[in-house]
């Protein structure tokens, strides 16, 4: 067993259209995650961060290049159930992904696909819906919710399943602020206690200060990489590129500009606060 | 007022097992060229409200008056006030439908009986103040777009219709900081640039903090504060129950007074909050 739960070699992809000339969506990409990593994606519209998040969750093979997910070649189809079962994937839009009715046969789908006793699988269901706040929605149609709801459900879909490996696109979008910090530390704890490995992305920098590893994605390249502060102390690098950095790290970088000494590479309000 | 709602209720699925009270008796007002954010924890009814501001639903009980319209009245002209009042939804994907990106903007404008010309010079206006190529992307189908490309589809589709009240559900949800940023300067420009009345709902404090004059708190189909953005985002622990915050420099702020510094409470921007800084600083003489 290898420590590597996913591996892009090369990894080349094309939306091929028959009006145009098709859209490279990625660019010969070269990624190895870690297990147990949490990583965070960030990149303009556009860019090809769903496009990845699709490759490695086997919905798409790559047009050139390889991608493994635990060892296993996606462009395998029998690989593909495993892959599936290793890598959960959370959708962009929670409405690609509700399939049932009911909440609770909704949230149980997954794990029913997997084979699992039908004892484990309420037990499941009923974490899941606890721990996106939703217990008291479990008899509710999916399409009756409003948009932050049917983003919890969907995320609660993916948790029981209990997957190795999480890649959430973008789940945190049409959260309120209460529920983008319990998501997160839903994620972080999974990441923690249970040794995830950890693929999110999104356009909250303050979420990504929780990762281990940043990585900025430009017109299908890979274009920065690293830790949240050494990635966040370039601000204006980052600016460049059209991306945010938090605002207490705006800030300490405003006052360090009027020639207060304080150091670089402040992420948290509590940096900041001990720094003053 | 341009807009008044009184004593609106809506119960989607009445006497059903899915009986749900999303509004409950909302009463308020906005005044013609106001900017308001509108901000409530995820279900507290704030799709539903606007939704009764273009007639897209109807109320179960109480009032929607537009521009001293009742639009809830029988026979009421909704043609007439989904020109005047734009919405752009939650999700883009309940927004776009055509087969060109082209028509798809086109679509309200031809709508409302433009010459060819005018509509060709809307589409492509609008088309670039989301920050689009009109000429790569106008013949390219909504579908296979990225979920931020749709967005701002979507958006563009409603401005090319010049409302006067201009509604936007979420609408940099999946934006970059980049398109965010513009997207809500062209915002505030066409509210300062032609009076345009604006209701912005948004999960991001921060956002609501640096544009609007005004903000309306839902909780549980009800508004349950209203005021001037320094006052709501004072009440950060009131907020935080309600599954809200403030700006993360507010915080930031709270905690520096907490520790015995003697700074304003009412910053909500990072550039007040640095002001403010800079004066407590040298106001000590240690910098
Ligand atoms: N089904 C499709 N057909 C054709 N082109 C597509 C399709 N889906 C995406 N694209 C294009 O591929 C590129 C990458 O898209 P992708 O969805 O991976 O971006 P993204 O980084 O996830 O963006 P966002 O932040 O907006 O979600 C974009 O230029 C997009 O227009
Ligand atoms: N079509 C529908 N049928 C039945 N119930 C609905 C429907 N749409 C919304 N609801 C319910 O009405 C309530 C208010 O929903 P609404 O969509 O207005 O909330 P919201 O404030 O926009 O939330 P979010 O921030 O998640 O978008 C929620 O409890 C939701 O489950
Ligand atoms: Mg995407
Ligand atoms: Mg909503």
């Amino acid at each position: 067993m290898s420590d590597v739960m996913i591996k892009l070699e090369n990894v080349t992809y094309k939306y091929e259209s028959n009006e145009n000339e098709g859209v490279v969506a990625l660019n010969g990409i070269n990624l190895s995650i870690n297990k147990g990593e949490f990583v965070v994606i960030l990149g303009h519209n556009g860019s090809g961060k769903s496009t990845l998040a699709k490759l490695i969750n086997a919905l798409i093979v790559p047009t050139s290049g390889k991608v493994y997910v635990n060892g296993m070649d996606t462009q395998d189809e029998e690989n593909i159930w495993h892959i599936r079962r290793t890598a959960g994937m959370v959708f962009q839009n929670p409405d690609n992904q509700l399939v049932a009715t009911i909440v609770e046969e909704d949230v149980a789908f997954g794990p029913e696909n997997l084979g699992i006793h039908p004892k484990e699988i309420r037990k499941r269901v009923n974490e899941a819906l606890t721990a996106v706040e939703m217990e008291e929605y479990k008899d509710y149609a999916p399409h009756l919710l409003s948009g932050g709801q049917k983003q919890r459900i969907a995320i609660a879909g993916v948790l029981a399943m209990k997957p190795e490996c999480i890649i959430l696109d973008e789940p945190t979008a049409m959260l309120d602020p209460s529920g983008r910090k319990e998501v997160i530390n839903t994620i972080k704890k999974l990441n923690r206690e249970e040794n995830k490995t950890i693929v999110h992305i999104t356009h909250y920098m303050d979420e990504a200060v929780e990762a281990d590893r940043v990585i900025v994605m430009e017109k299908g390249n890979i274009i920065l990489e690293g830790t949240p502060k050494t990635v966040f102390s370039q601000v204006e690098k980052v600016k460049q590129i059209g991306l945010d950095v938090p605002q207490v790290t705006e800030l300490a970088y405003m006052l360090r500009k009027e020639g207060i000494d304080i150091p670089q590479n402040i992420l948290t309000i509590e940096e900041l606060v001990s720094a003053l | 007022m341009i807009i008044k709602v009184e004593g609106l209720t809506h119960i989607y699925n009445p006497n059903s097992p899915f009986e749900t009270k999303a509004l409950d008796n909302v009463n308020l007002e906005i005044a013609k060229g106001e900017f308001v954010g509108l901000i409530g924890h995820t279900g507290s009814g704030k799709s539903t409200l606007i939704q009764h501001l273009n007639g897209l639903i109807k109320p179960t009980s109480g009032k929607v008056i537009i521009d001293g319209v009742d639009i809830s009245a029988e026979g009421a002209n909704l043609k007439d006030i989904r020109q005047k009042v734009g919405l752009v939804f939650q999700y883009p994907e309940h927004q776009l439908f055509e087969e060109t990106i082209y028509k798809d903007v086109a679509f309200g404008p031809i709508n409302l009986g433009l010459s060819e010309e005018e509509v060709d010079k809307r589409v492509k206006e609008a088309i670039e103040l989301v920050g689009l190529n009109y000429d790569k992307i106008k013949n390219r189908s909504p579908f296979e777009l990225s979920g931020g490309q749709k967005r701002r589809v979507a958006i563009a589709g409603v401005l090319a219709m010049e409302p006067e009240v201009l509604i936007l559900d979420e609408p940099t949800a999946g934006l970059d900081p980049k398109g965010r940023d513009e997207i809500l300067k062209q915002i505030k420009k066409l509210h300062q640039d032609f009076n345009m009345t604006i209701i912005l709902v948004s999960h991001s404090m921060e956002d609501i903090a640096r544009l609007v004059d005004k903000i309306i708190v839902m909780h549980k189909g009800r508004v349950s504060i209203v005021g001037k953005p320094k006052d709501v985002f004072k009440k950060a622990d009131e907020l935080e129950e309600l599954g809200l915050g403030v700006p993360q420099v507010t915080y930031f702020m709270r905690e520096l007074k907490k520790r015995g510094k003697k700074v304003r409470d009412d910053i909500i921007t990072v550039e007040d909050a640095k002001e403010e800084i800079l004066r407590l600083l040298r106001g000590n003489g240690n910098a």
